[in-house]
């Protein structure tokens, strides 16, 4: 519970129908989503403006009270879990978009604005802002800047970094500072704006993102190839990359997916072949056309059993229904899914793949393998059952040897889903002793009392999932 | 231990029951299946129109599982987010893990309803009185019907009006009141009988579910309903045994009532010997497909519900997948322009439909009358909001928009956001009509943009939610809700 004191400072600040502490409040902002993570706030709170934000963040510094921000919830780290109680505070009220400069393109918007809402107006006034993580249709921006979300065009046009040019933030003091600006070259001081890109809520709370947007591609065309070799798709992955082609969409799915994919979406895929890929290439038509004839060619030449070209948007779509499925799919065939996020550089990938398939295996779990190839960020994904504390044992184990196999092949833990609090275990694997030292000063330097999203990112040692409900 | 949320909430009441019967109740596989992706946020109309997590069924998920692991007494507070739902189902289609949220919720607000000490007497009673002694009983209804029609067309209404007796109800009860179509004591069977032929070679046999309040305010639907599945080479029986589907129960946590009411449907149409049963209405349609999981515990009876569910289908999926039917008006037809559709089993013989029905020309079979007044041939813009049970539990969406793009004359627009609930849901716009009021006006903003004069729908409920918008928003005059039914068979049928 909140000290009577906190929560009146609170409510005076934003209004009392916009501060909540009843059950059903609790208990609706205890997750995310994350599987099997659950953990009560003492306090919900939407601020509507950056005054607000400033304001209860003074009034939580002064009292020690923890801080989680967050947008939809929508995050598979963990990383908006209120694990150690405190204010969880909703930025859905500062969603507006504040501007968009067609002179230099860019956008200035408030966090909780949702993704998608943003990409659709971008996009009716002919620009184009490409990061899309899955979520978009729900998440926001803040959440999206937050986790730096990845998406399926990474591999051509980056990530959410590559687009924040930009921010407004509140520091757990309540000071408001700005980084960055509508400027595409910036050295004055540390690089702030790309160091809060990804911080997860525990350094700041971003109030307003300035956002870089670009000119949208002209054409598209979709293909995909089958493989009975798993080396060959690789194989063609680097090979495309050597031929200085950088396609929009390089997607994959292995053979227990496509299995899990054809049962649910009775597509009549080969099940015998060890690889699928989705390549969608994007730009002036002219050289659309050249680059997937090319793509085509090098299919063929590591041996693909069948490459297919769309002709139209309809094929496309066709082509592209066994990788959208692959998710729901996979969500159908157990109650519980763990979705990670483990990434390789794109020249390791089959390695990996066989990695993960033998770690499946050796555990007794069954984990499927599908991602962006073209980035080397895979997602293995398990399906199995919160109920069976055996199995989940399995499952966690296996896991933390795949973050293991990952680093070894020169890989890290998380591609884009974030630390949080599920990895916060394995990221000394990836950063070694020194690193999180200065991650930890970092923290200190921002928010000396540590009341902003405590116990994400740096963990003790423990790397067990656990339920955890609190009072 | 660490302490729970139920550790600070006394329990007071029968509050420690209801735990009980909604953690028997509550499916906690499927509880389990919500990985909390969030997905179905932006699906869900109350989330949209609050922004609270609580308000979306990712939250009612939730609390319905901390209920179920004891880590939230079933307060106040959970019993109004449960009746605060819709109940249109948009989640479900939204859904990566399949979680049948429909299902959730109708447990949840079974048990509620079983211990509830927040109904008033009177609302008690009401409830009684409609779920016990009114629905069952399409005799009643049809005499609640005749009341109606006294009401309406003696000089009662007039003298209600006039005297402001309606200023007793609230707003959202004039509304309705206003926009009420008129009643008819005399239901489809009474006025035109049981059996009627097919056109041509017959497809296959029909059973038209007439619905009660279907066939009470809009019979003539009803009788159209009839003569177009004749058109398009159905025999249509209508069994007279039939009783209302059980919906507005199964919704309003009356799970045993629905149960009973299913089984005499179910009888009646397996003795009828029937290959379809055919609903005109979204929202009992929902219902009737899935009798075979409202019956799925009850040996005796879960064979024929899975036959009953198997049969069940919307009237315009029936049209276009298995009827041969010309949905064109004479015109259209002269100057070859004609458009087939379904037409699996067509025939050249049975694809003249125009002629022989000597029905009225230049009007609706009076089902439209008063309205925007068009002739049957006249070239009309339409557009059409889904009814939520017909799109997200039928999942039939496509079948309508075939239909309207077919007939000749008339240009479809789609409406922005058809595809979400329009704020009737069943009885929701009597019992929520401030939320119900705010999604309605949200609605008729995108039905201004679209220009139609026919806004049309498939289920009754959604039908009156409209014409109460047009009102409510001015657009009478311009612009007539109607069953896509009406419209159709006023196209098509209606023709000399």
């Amino acid at each position: 519970m909140l000290q009577e004191a906190v929560a009146g400072k609170l409510r005076a600040i934003v209004g009392a129908q916009w501060f909540k502490d009843d059950p059903e409040s609790l208990i609706t902002h205890s997750y995310d989503g994350t599987p099997m993570l659950q953990s009560l706030p003492d306090g919900v709170v939407y601020p509507e403006h950056t005054a607000h934000v400033s304001a209860i963040l003074k009034v939580l510094q002064e009292h020690r009270v923890p801080v989680v921000s967050r947008g939809s919830g929508t995050n598979l780290c963990g990383g908006t879990v209120p694990v150690q109680g405190g204010v969880v505070m909703v930025m859905h009220r500062m969603n507006r978009i504040l501007q968009v400069d067609l002179e230099n393109l860019t956008a200035t918007v408030q966090p909780g604005l949702n993704t998608k809402a943003f990409i659709t107006h971008v996009e009716s006034l002919g620009l184009f802002y490409p990061p899309d993580p899955s979520s978009m249709a729900i998440s926001t921006i803040g959440g999206n800047i937050a986790e730096c979300s990845g998406g399926l065009r990474g591999l051509k046009y980056g990530t959410t970094k590559d687009y924040v040019i930009g921010l407004e933030a509140v520091l757990a003091s309540g000071e408001i500072i700005r980084t960055g600006g509508k400027l595409m070259k910036d050295v004055a001081g540390y690089d702030l704006t790309k160091l809060l890109v990804g911080s997860e809520g525990t350094l700041a709370v971003i109030t307003e993102a300035t956002l870089k947007l670009v000119p949208p591609p002209k054409t598209k065309k979709t293909m995909l190839a089958m493989y009975k070799d798993l080396y060959g798709a690789a194989r063609t992955v680097s090979k495309i990359i050597e031929n200085r082609i950088i396609p929009a969409t390089l997607e994959f799915l292995d053979n227990p997916t496509i299995r899990v994919v054809d049962d649910f979406a009775k597509l009549g895929l080969p099940l015998d072949m060890d690889a699928i890929l989705l390549i969608e290439q994007d730009g002036e038509a002219e050289m659309v056309d050249r680059d997937i004839e090319r793509i085509a060619e090098i299919c063929r030449s590591e041996n693909a059993e069948r490459v297919s070209i769309a002709a139209d948007e309809a094929e496309a779509l066709k082509l592209l229904t066994a990788r959208r499925s692959a998710f729901t799919a996979l969500a159908r065939l157990r109650p519980t899914t763990i979705l990670e996020d483990a990434t390789v550089p794109r020249s390791k990938i089959a390695d990996m793949v066989l990695a993960i398939n033998e770690i499946a295996k050796r555990h007794g779990v069954t984990i499927c393998t599908f991602g962006h190839a073209g980035d080397g960020n895979l997602h293995p994904t398990a399906t199995t059952d919160a109920r069976d504390a055996d199995e989940i044992h399995r499952v966690e184990e296996a896991f933390a040897e795949i973050f293991e196999a990952a680093i070894a092949l020169g890989g890290t833990i998380t591609g884009e889903h974030g630390v949080g609090l599920v990895k916060a275990p394995f990221l000394e694997w990836k950063v070694g002793a020194a690193g999180i030292a200065v991650m930890q000063g970092i923290k200190q330097a921002f928010d000396p009392n540590n009341i902003l999203n405590p116990g994400k990112m740096f963990a003790k040692s423990a790397r067990k999932r656990v339920v955890l409900s609190r009072g | 231990m660490a302490k729970t949320l139920s550790d600070l909430i006394p329990t007071h009441g029968d509050r420690a029951g209801l735990a009980t019967t909604l953690k028997n109740a509550l499916d906690y596989d499927q509880l389990t299946n919500c990985m909390r992706c969030g997905f179905c946020l932006p699906a869900c109309p109350t989330f949209r129109e609050t922004g609270f997590e609580a308000e979306s069924p990712r939250g009612r998920i939730a609390l319905m599982k901390a209920v179920a692991d004891g880590l939230m007494d079933p307060d106040e507070a959970f019993e109004t987010q449960m009746n605060h739902c819709l109940g249109c189902r948009a989640c479900e289609p939204a859904c990566p893990a399949d979680v049948k949220y429909g299902q959730l919720l109708e447990q949840a607000r079974d048990s509620v309803e079983k211990h509830t000490t927040t109904h008033r007497w009177w609302v008690k009673a009401a409830r009684k009185t409609a779920f016990e002694g009114m629905f069952p009983h399409q005799n009643r209804m049809r005499l609640l019907g005749g009341a109606l029609q006294m009401y309406q067309r003696t000089g009662l209404r007039k003298l209600v009006r006039g005297a402001g007796l309606m200023k007793l109800f609230p707003q959202h009860m004039r509304d309705m009141e206003a926009i009420l179509p008129d009643a008819s004591y005399k239901g489809v069977v009474e006025q035109i009988g049981a059996f009627h032929p097919a056109k041509g070679e017959r497809i296959a046999t029909v059973g038209l579910f007439r619905g009660c309040i279907m066939d009470v305010l809009f019979t003539a639907t009803n009788k159209n309903t009839v003569e177009l599945l004749n058109e398009a080479g159905f025999d249509v029986v209508i069994p007279e045994t039939q009783n209302c589907c059980g919906a507005l129960h199964a919704h309003s946590g009356e799970q045993d009532g629905a149960k009973a009411l299913a089984k005499r449907n179910i009888a009646a149409f397996k003795a009828a010997g029937v290959d379809w049963i055919a609903s005109n209405a979204g929202g009992c349609g929902a219902l009737l497909v899935e009798y075979d999981h409202l019956l799925h515990d009850d040996p005796q009876w879960k064979d024929d519900a899975r036959w009953f569910a198997k049969r069940s289908v919307d009237v315009g999926k029936l049209l276009v997948e298995h009827g041969r039917l010309r949905t064109v008006a004479r015109a259209a037809v002269a100057a070859g322009a004609g458009a087939m559709i379904g037409g699996s089993g067509a025939t050249p013989a049975s694809a003249q439909v125009s002629g022989g029905h000597g029905a009225p020309s230049g009007g609706c079979g009076g089902s439209c009358s008063g309205g925007v007044g068009f002739a049957s041939d006249e070239k009309v813009r339409i557009t059409y909001q889904d009814s939520c049970h017909l799109r997200n539990v039928m999942r039939s969406s496509e079948a309508p928009r075939k239909l309207m793009r077919s007939v000749a004359n008339a240009e479809f627009v789609e409406l922005a956001e058809a595809d979400r609930c329009c704020g009737s849901a069943g009885i929701y716009n009597l019992t929520q009509p401030q939320m119900a009021g705010r999604i309605l006006d949200h609605k008729m903003e995108h039905v201004k943009r679209t220009g139609a004069h026919y806004l049309l729908t498939s289920n009754p409920g959604c039908l009156l939610q409209m014409k109460n918008g047009i009102e409510k928003h001015g657009m009478g005059g311009r612009m007539e809700a109607l069953h896509l039914v009406d419209f159709l068979h006023d196209r098509i049928c209606a023709k000399d």
